[in-house]
């Protein structure tokens, strides 16, 4: 454009005070920082080292009140077992918060998995690894239907997993005729069924496949979550789906994708759950998905979506394990551990928002 | 334009909501190299124009084309693909992920090998890499650390961030909206440099503003829109700001020397 210089085309008339101003626009600022916002800074960058912080503070504290029956290494992978299955409903759970939404059917989709494996396996006659196959297709199923109900038919995530919640805890009283199939019974026809109740002895530790296969999934999710573009896919839409969806991601594809894969980790938790409990047993876990709620809370995932990693659940399913663990060997009354875990969950969301508050 | 070709024009655009003609057999044309600033009244369609021509809306009648051949976008991530690059007010960026993380998504890099290939491991070094040298060609390496995260960011740098993704990928047009609404005097005149800095490294850029010295600093030529149709075609030199705003207005008839529609 030739003409570029003929008219008076130069920063406005009261522009030229900027000459005289400040020119650094984009600089780090070097004000003091307290050490508050220092501390409110780094949690800021590293929202998992406040669950981190609770469960080594929570170890050391129940390490001295209830010495070595807390802490020993007997009682340290009992509480790993105790966890694992909601762990790993945690897992699942983080990946649905994670987009700013919330899956309350994790836990019943789980149990109706195990029925429908335990059914196939024993009442069917199919082979017990087609049967845990269609569990884990079932999963995923499962949560494709919360997906497709929260995408293309809009949805609110509360709403239809409140709904799928209770259709598919009747599908497994249904299914199950409200009958556990017994622990006698799956070692006489499909043990494999039960194997994640097995351990593995470590010293004095028991550590059983299931708390390693917990340990596995998280460790996959991470890799998942963090190293590859579908994993920062899902961060962005928690964020702020419309921005995510300007910048190019197909967000209603990766939105379906999220509640499925959830569903297929819940699809994996029934096989683990047959073994915990050592039995099918329809009427177990009814609280399971709170549970998995107050574990990814606890862990320090935003509830408002796109913020915490997903090894903060994995601490926070810990720290109730932790609680319930050291409130029971200092002979305090179960009530008293629901009482504390509510206190805890409140409280993490009060840091959750406090370090969101950060200013830059 | 002195016998060049447009690099992305449109002809007879129309868009209806229902029973609101939003454009109005709207034509547009941006040539090679040139800042093009699109004003005009609230609810002239210079939204609807814009949303068109970055794929964010489909058009019910017209054409657009880019670089003389037709294209039809049915979503942003389209027109993204045959480089056409927005800056949009909102700036799309997600506050929580980093800078290098915000400028590559949607288009993630790869890393090598099997490993990669199998588990689509992303690159992160070289996507920072790029990111780092992106921000430091258009001046702004004073950005220090690029795994920092979008909200730590003012409002100048995260427009800075927006900018140099859409110069980083628009390999044909860089649309921006309102770039320097939400800013301060001093962040908006980094903006504006910004702005003609991109133009120097050859793109060229459609601006939506409501600023008028802003418009009249940066701007080649300027598109009044004016009931959802492009009313008059003045360059900056020729007209004063209120002639500008009168003519957007229709307090002004267009002026005849005008390349109108």
């Amino acid at each position: 454009m030739s003409d570029a210089s003929q008219a008076p085309r130069g920063p406005q008339e009261f522009e030229t005070a900027l000459n005289k101003s400040d020119t650094r626009v984009a600089e780090f600022d070097v004000r003091e920082r307290t050490l508050f916002d220092r501390a409110q800074h780094f949690l800021h960058g590293n929202p998992t080292m406040v669950p981190v912080i609770v469960l080594v503070l929570s170890i050391a504290a129940f390490g001295i009140l209830a010495g070595t029956k807390f802490f020993s290494a007997f009682n340290m992978s009992l509480i790993m077992q105790q966890v694992s299955i909601i762990g790993i409903l945690a897992a699942a759970q983080s990946l649905v918060i994670l987009t700013a939404g919330i899956d309350l059917s994790v836990g019943a989709i789980m149990v109706l998995m195990s029925v429908i494996m335990g059914n196939l396996a024993v009442f069917a006659g199919l082979p017990t690894p087609l049967a845990i196959l269609i569990g884990f297709a079932g999963g995923a199923g499962a949560g494709a239907l919360n997906g497709f109900l929260v995408t293309k038919i809009k949805l609110p995530p509360f709403i239809v997993t409140l709904g799928t919640w209770n259709i598919f805890f009747a599908l497994n009283l249904w299914l199950s005729g409200a009958q556990s199939i017994r622990s006698q019974t799956l070692d006489e026809v499909a043990p494999l069924l039960k194997i994640f109740g097995d351990s593995v002895r470590i010293g004095n530790a028991q550590i059983t496949y299931g708390s390693i296969l917990m340990i596995v999934i998280f460790a996959i999710l991470w890799y998942v979550l963090n190293h590859t573009p579908w994993g920062r896919h899902v961060y962005a839409i928690g964020d702020d789906k419309e921005a995510a969806e300007l910048s190019g991601i197909r967000t209603d594809r990766t939105l379906i994708s999220v509640y499925m894969v959830a569903g297929l980790v819940c699809g994996i938790g029934a096989w683990a759950s047959i073994g915990r409990v050592g039995s099918v047993s329809p009427q177990s876990f009814q609280e399971a998905n709170l549970q998995s709620i107050t574990a990814v809370v606890i862990g320090g995932i935003s509830l408002f979506g796109g913020r915490g990693s997903i090894l903060g659940p994995l601490i926070g399913a810990l720290i109730v394990g932790v609680f319930n663990s050291g409130l029971r060997l200092i002979g305090v009354d179960v009530l008293w551990q629901v009482f504390a875990i509510g206190w805890l969950t409140i409280i993490a969301v009060g840091i959750d928002q406090w370090i969101r508050k950060v200013s830059a | 334009m002195n016998g060049q070709e447009p690099i992305l024009s449109a002809r007879g655009l129309v868009k209806r909501y229902g029973r609101v003609t939003a454009l109005d057999h709207a034509d547009f044309d941006l040539y090679p190299g040139e800042i093009l600033a699109v004003i005009g009244d609230n609810g002239a369609g210079k939204s609807s124009l814009i949303k068109a021509l970055s794929g964010a809306i489909r058009i019910d009648e017209g054409e657009i084309r880019l670089d003389g051949k037709p294209v039809h976008f049915h979503s942003p991530l389209q027109a993204r693909e045959v480089g056409i690059e927005t800056v949009y007010q909102n700036l799309a960026l997600s506050p929580a992920l980093s800078i290098a993380d915000n400028m590559f998504l949607g288009r993630e890099i790869y890393a090598g090998g099997l490993f990669g290939r199998l588990f689509r491991k992303l690159d992160h070094k070289k996507m920072q890499d790029v990111a780092r040298q992106k921000l430091t060609d258009l001046g702004l390496m004073t950005i220090q650390n690029i795994n920092q995260a979008v909200e730590t960011l003012s409002g100048g740098q995260r427009q800075g961030v927006a900018v140099a993704r859409a110069a980083a990928f628009g390999s044909k047009v860089v649309i921006m909206d309102e770039p320097t609404a939400a800013l301060g005097v001093k962040e908006s005149r980094r903006v504006l440099e910004l702005i003609k800095d991109v133009r120097s490294r050859g793109l060229p850029i459609v601006l939506i503003s409501h600023n008028m010295p802003h418009v009249f600093e940066v701007a080649d030529r300027i598109h009044i829109h004016r009931l959802g149709r492009r009313h008059a075609i003045i360059r900056p030199q020729d007209f004063s700001m209120s002639d500008a705003v009168a003519i957007m207005t229709g307090a002004m008839e267009p002026p005849e020397t005008a390349e109108a529609a």
